[in-house]
């Protein structure tokens, strides 16, 4: 049975078509890349997913209910977690409170939120700057620290938009080392544009292009298709 | 995975002992705050303890609009509308419906629990500059309607609540003494409310919406249901102030409506400390002092139609504030003292 | 007075305020669409107004016509360089932040309103009108001889009360034409689109700002100069025009000059008729409701086109 998947989504802003009846399945434990040009749908699809974005018509299927009518907070409460484009974190707080306030919906108890904090704060490797205040991180860190704030809430479902944009080459090579160790625990569905990350870490790849999807299958398969070469592979 | 944790426990534990010693310093800090509050009473002249009392009900007036303007990132201009609602609420229990003061404070804080539970509804279907101008119309069109029905508030004049309704669990509150600690139990009270409150889950969360509201609402926080919550304490903080007024100074009226009443605690935040557990107290005791001189100044040398030229000192200190020092008193001092709850 | 001509006297009235309301209420929406500020002390920049009127004209020896005449002119100024200083010296320094300019307003407000109380003192006092003669208006009555015209004994307006409406109009026009034919009109629309690509395409964005906030003051205390042989010149004159002006800039959509023009002669008009049926306090509590409703409600305004 698929976690979550969507049936004729679309969204329309004033006459476009952001996201044009799109069908969408995504079965639980795969890391689901999805790809395409700019322009193409992808962060409207997932806000739609997460609830940020109202869908015009269609509807998303949540661990079997339909959830198209529920405010994000609802759906992240169901267990998503949601990481945003532009790196979105508490700036004037410490990076330790950063990750609390996301552990504390999900665990009660100071201890165990401290605890749990402590392990996700070594996972994404900003143990030494817990009392950092998180506008003073790196983007590197930052991005990894959203990462975190994701991952403490040991999500069924989770969604990442661009995680690796602008960070460096070692950074990527810890965040494909890291999905790989939450791969064994959750459902990741990934929008990249860093065909290596793709590569590397997806099991299956959703192509979507001007807001219809234009092709899915394994990596080998998505590099082998002609209509995704041209559309995409071909342009860059 | 169980070696990573591990590794993590050294620096998780002495987080914990910071931690743990935190929370103590914290109690500590607002216990000798309360102390230092005793001391002054039997130190100070007179006319200063008695001013102390008054200080202390605006106080908690300060620390009500301070959940939502400090901690949840909320600028009301309407507050006076929650301070009117404790005090009519107390005020006109004992006028009409002939009950004791201890129902009518009762009273007094369901109504203001009423009136913020609407207010906080329907004005918080909008957001930044609309929420402080609906906020605003609000509590005019609540000040105003204090006077249409002048025939019972007796409107700007307001009324006096008699010597014998002021008596709380047997002790005359017309007496300075009883007074003064009638209001010092009420503002600990207060004062330790808010200290637990912005170290709870809840409270922390506030703080979280105050600084990235997306971000929260995608951890899966109700916003509007925690805003409406925030603005609910503040309201009834400040209702319970309200009611705190007339029970100890004997009088209600319709100038504790007006405008001026909404930007005082806006005004006493500000300069004690916004986000501060003890900023509003340090803000209000300032101002208050600012202010008393400036009357007692201006009522020695100028006629009684200048009664207002107070506000001068009030428009100056929100000007130069928001200039120079927005994070007051306790704020600049939190650059040193990072601990400071 | 039977209710025909005194509706036609009501609405005369009306149209006063409404062209005052106009003008006031246009200066605030100006500041607010340009610089999206929310000006709080913009009714003490009208009280000025007022208060220099009466300064300018006592001052003035001669004949009264004079004084006025100059106050007309040189008021405005002195209140839109004093607003502009008030841009450069605080709202500036804050970088506009919507919030802080509200409380750093409201502290300016308090400021003027307590030095014009501490300098013009408490009293209310009167600017004489340049020309006041008395028009009695005519008035159409259908008797059993068809339409006839009579002149009821009380339906009358003078000079003065015509020319106040008149002279709005005038500087309403001006002011549209200014906006949508000349180049600083045309900057500062671009200023208010976008205020980053504006200072891309090299506009001093710094000194637009300067200019409309002096211009929204100046078009207040403008209004008020109109108002004042009609209402006297009173330090506290200036809450009543905040209210309304905010009603009219609500209710025609943040920002829209043409919708609040349209607000603005709306409410003016009903103001009169309003306050027939109400108390003055009920009316100002249904006012004040209005607002806030609109706001939470339908908060492009009334007649706002819905934004995406």
């Amino acid at each position: 049975m698929s976690l979550v998947s969507t049936h004729g989504l679309s969204k329309q802003y004033s006459g476009l078509k952001a996201v044009n009846h799109v069908d969408f399945e995504l079965p639980k434990g795969q890391v689901r890349a999805l790809i395409g040009p700019n322009g193409a749908g992808k962060t409207t699809f997932v806000g739609m997913l997460s609830g940020r974005i109202k869908s015009t018509s269609g509807s998303v299927i949540f661990k079997g209910r339909d959830i198209t009518a529920y405010p994000a907070h609802k759906r992240m409460a169901m267990g998503m977690a949601y990481t945003f484009q532009i790196t979105s974190v508490f700036a004037d707080l410490s990076v330790e409170e950063n990750i609390a306030l996301a552990a504390r919906r999900v665990v009660k108890g100071s201890s165990n939120v401290n605890s749990k904090v402590a392990e996700v704060l070594n996972k994404v490797y900003l143990s030494e700057r817990y009392d950092q205040i998180a506008g003073d991180l790196s983007y590197g860190h930052q991005r990894l620290l959203e990462i975190g704030m994701g991952l403490v809430q040991s999500p069924e479902l989770f969604i990442l938009d661009e995680p690796t944009q602008g960070l460096s080459a070692t950074e990527i090579e810890g965040f494909i080392e890291l999905v790989g160790v939450l791969s064994e625990s959750t459902t990741i569905l990934l929008i990249e544009h860093n065909m290596d990350v793709v590569m590397k870490t997806a099991h299956y790849i959703t192509v979507l292009n001007f807001g219809e999807t234009l092709a899915e299958g394994t990596p080998a398969e998505i590099r082998a298709n002609p209509s995704v070469q041209t559309a995409y592979l071909g342009a860059s | 995975m169980s070696e990573s944790v591990n590794k993590a426990m050294p620096s998780a534990s002495i987080k914990k002992r910071q931690r743990v010693n935190v929370g103590i310093r914290s109690v500590l800090l607002h216990v000798a705050v309360i102390a230092v509050l005793i001391a002054l009473y039997f130190v100070l002249p007179e006319y200063h303890s008695g001013n102390l009392a008054r200080i202390l009900v605006l106080a908690i007036f300060a620390m009500g609009y301070n959940v939502l303007f400090g901690y949840t990132g909320l600028l009301s201009l309407g507050h006076a509308l929650f301070f009117a609602s404790g005090m009519y609420g107390f005020g006109l229990a004992i006028q009409f419906l002939d009950v004791t003061a201890s129902v009518a404070i009762v009273t007094g804080l369901l109504s203001a629990v009423a009136v913020s539970t609407i207010i906080g509804f329907l004005a918080l279907r909008t957001t930044g500059v609309a929420f402080m101008i609906v906020t605003l119309m609000f509590a005019q069109a609540g000040y105003l309607t204090i006077l249409l029905f002048g025939d019972y508030t007796r409107g700007d004049e307001g009324f006096v609540i008699q010597r014998a309704d002021r008596i709380l669990f047997g002790f005359d509150l017309t007496q300075p003494a009883n007074r003064f600690f009638c209001a010092l139990i009420l503002f600990a009270i207060c004062l330790f409310f808010v200290a637990w409150l912005v170290h709870s889950r809840f409270g922390k969360t506030l703080v979280g919406i105050r600084e990235n509201e997306e971000r929260a609402e995608m951890l899966g926080y109700d916003i509007q249901r925690h805003k409406l919550i925030a603005v609910i304490i503040s309201g009834t903080l400040s209702g319970a102030a309200g009611a705190a007024y007339a029970l100890l100074f004997g009088y209600a009226g319709a100038s504790f409506a007006a405008v001026q009443y909404s930007i005082l605690p806006l005004l006493y935040v500000l300069l004690g400390g916004a986000g501060t557990t003890i900023g509003p107290l340090i803000g209000t005791l300032f101002m208050f002092y600012l202010i008393d001189y400036t009357s007692e100044f201006s009522s020695r040398y100028l006629p009684s139609d200048f009664s207002s030229a107070y506000m001068l000192i009030a428009g100056v200190a929100l000007i130069v504030l928001t200039l120079y020092a927005p994070q007051g008193f306790a704020g600049l001092l939190r650059r040193k003292v990072k601990w400071l709850p | 007075m039977d209710f025909g001509p005194y509706l036609f006297a009501a609405s005369l009235e009306g149209a006063i305020t409404a062209a005052v309301l106009a003008l006031t209420a246009v200066g605030l929406s100006l500041v607010f669409g340009v610089m999206r500020v929310v000006n709080v002390a913009h009714g003490e920049f009208y009280m000025l107004g007022a208060v220099l009127a009466w300064w300018i004209t006592s001052m003035i020896a001669g004949h009264p016509a004079l004084g006025f005449w100059v106050a007309i002119v040189v008021a405005p100024l002195i209140v839109g360089a004093l607003a502009m200083l008030c841009d450069r010296f605080i709202l500036n320094k804050i970088n506009y932040d919507p919030e802080r300019t509200i409380v750093a307003t409201i502290g300016l407000l308090y400021v003027i309103q307590q030095s014009t109380l501490m300098t013009f003192g408490p009293e209310a006092r009167p600017v004489e009108a340049p020309f006041n003669e008395r028009i009695a208006l005519p008035w159409l009555e259908p008797t059993n001889a068809g339409l006839q015209v009579i002149w009821p004994t009380g339906l009358s307006t003078t000079s003065y009360k015509l020319f106040v409406i008149a002279a709005a109009v005038t500087i309403l026009l001006i002011l549209w034409l200014v906006m949508t034919r000349t180049r600083i009109g045309l900057i500062m629309r671009a200023t208010q689109l976008d205020q980053e690509m504006a200072q891309a395409h090299g506009i001093d964005v710094n000194k637009v700002y300067a200019l409309v906030f002096g211009l929204g003051a100046a078009l207040a205390a403008l209004g008020a100069v109109l108002v004042v042989p009609i209402q006297q010149a009173y330090y506290l004159m200036g809450s009543d025009p905040l209210l309304l002006s905010f009603i009219v800039v609500i209710i025609g959509g943040l920002g829209s000059v043409l919708g609040t023009v349209v607000a603005a002669v709306l409410i003016g008009m009903t103001d009169g008729i309003v306050s027939v049926f109400f108390t003055p306090t009920l009316a100002k509590i249904l006012a004040t409701l209005l607002v806030a409703f609109v706001l939470i409600f339908k908060p492009n305004g009334l007649f706002g086109k819905r934004r995406e």
